[in-house]
């Protein structure tokens, strides 16, 4: 997966969700995610280039604007899908450097094969 | 001349491929006592029919010329298949149906009847195959021919690439009286397996299906999609994917998108064509062999 460890990634996702619990434990106060807002639409992610620094919690906020479009992000075993008008919220934490693409695996019109896009993780 | 002695030489600028061998004695005994025969059809797929752009400048001529190679094969098959996207997609309804009713023109001229035909995403996507059904039939269903049953599998109708339940059950409701040697091909537009996810090249519950199929000892699967000869096994279930009729795309994660490969002038059709399947001892063994759209 393009010099990205795969299991590490997906590690990262779940530790992320898990992580999320731990104030309530510990009665502290962990760092807020960096909320990325995006949008879908036929037949393009804006932004569909997103840089992420290894390690950093993201939090991707995407509006579906015009139909259910997918996301679809193969190498975190994650999708979703975009119901219009709604704002999904897909919490990530890349572990290592790499790509990690993601696409609309809803098929939504004359240009669907064009819509996709990727997290560019640096060190 | 033996039709395999002529497969021989057509294969010529083509390639032949052994495909599946899991015959058992079962499987052969079968043969035996049904007295059925060797046989074979050809596949096509992905005409894409009205696509207009760069990858194919020649594509108003294309579809009809692989029809005229398919005419002049040497031994005509039994019948033929076509694995999906007849057409390109398009936003306008009025535009899809236009496009169904040419690509019904052109491909009415092969003379080899019946043939089978099957969606793609660029068919049935947008409308939940209604456009499909109007003009070609329903989107999956079964036949029968020389003891092999074939089963043709809609997974493009539903936007977000599924078999769905529905359909899901009526495949395991047709396997459920089968023989477990019984012969059985599966025909599909994309693959039932996770080939490419980041290219969307999968079935979303591709895998159910081929858990249905799983017990069976003689199932092989042809379908398109990938513009692509290719070839993959689950288990003991083999999966060929052929060419298409408009523009090849790059070998399965070779590249960061499935950009169409370019044009080649100095060579027209290159990556295009079709292919012969041979089926033998009864759908137990099959052999491909690849033709480009036109023969030398």
């Amino acid at each position: 997966m393009n010099g990205f460890n795969r299991r590490s990634a997906i590690q990262a996702a779940f530790a992320a969700a898990a992580a999320a619990a731990l104030p309530a434990v510990f009665g502290q106060a962990a760092a807020e995610p960096r909320v990325i807002e995006m949008t879908a639409r036929r037949y393009t992610y804006e932004p569909n280039e997103i840089a992420v620094k290894a390690g950093e919690r993201v939090v991707l906020a995407i509006r579906s604007i015009d139909f259910v479009h997918g996301l679809n992000i193969p190498d975190l075993g994650l999708r979703f899908d975009l119901m219009p008008g709604r704002v999904t919220r897909v919490e990530l934490q890349p572990a290592a450097p790499g790509i990690i693409d993601f696409l609309c695996d809803n098929f939504c019109g004359e240009g669907h094969e064009t819509m996709h896009g990727r997290l560019v993780v640096s060190a | 001349m033996l039709r395999r002695d002529l497969l021989a030489l057509a294969a010529l600028g083509g390639g032949a491929v052994f495909a599946s061998g899991l015959a058992g004695c079962a499987t052969r005994a079968a043969a035996a006592a049904g007295g059925t025969k060797d046989f074979y059809f050809v596949q096509l797929s992905d005409a894409h029919w009205g696509y207009q752009g760069p990858a194919n400048p020649d594509a108003a001529v294309t579809l009809r010329k692989a029809v005229a190679t398919v005419n002049a094969l040497e031994v005509p098959p039994d019948f033929i298949v076509f694995t999906g996207d007849l057409t390109h997609t398009t936003d306008d309804p009025v535009e899809r149906r236009r496009r169904m009713v040419e690509f019904k023109s052109i491909v009415a001229g092969l003379a080899v009847k019946p043939v089978h035909f099957m969606p793609g995403e660029h068919d049935a996507s947008l409308d939940h195959g209604a456009a499909f059904k109007e003009n070609f039939g329903e989107t999956f269903y079964t036949f029968d021919h020389k003891g092999v049953h074939f089963i043709a599998i809609d997974n493009v109708s539903d936007p977000g690439a599924r078999i769905g339940a529905q359909q899901l059950a009526w495949l395991q409701a047709d396997l459920a009286p089968r023989d477990k040697a019984a012969p059985i091909v599966v025909l599909t537009h994309r693959p039932l397996f996770d080939l490419v996810p980041k290219w969307d090249w999968a079935t979303r519950d591709g895998a159910q299906a081929v858990a249905l199929l799983m017990p069976y000892a003689n199932v092989t699967v042809f379908y398109g999609h990938i513009h692509q000869e290719h070839h993959a096994m689950t288990g003991h279930i083999a999966h060929h994917s052929a060419r298409s009729l408009i523009f090849p795309l790059p070998a399965p994660g070779s590249q960061p998108d499935r950009t169409p490969l370019p044009w080649d002038a100095a060579a027209p059709y290159k990556g295009l064509g079709f292919r012969e399947v041979d089926a033998e001892d009864v759908g137990s063994r099959y052999t491909i062999n690849e033709f480009p759209v036109v023969r030398a």
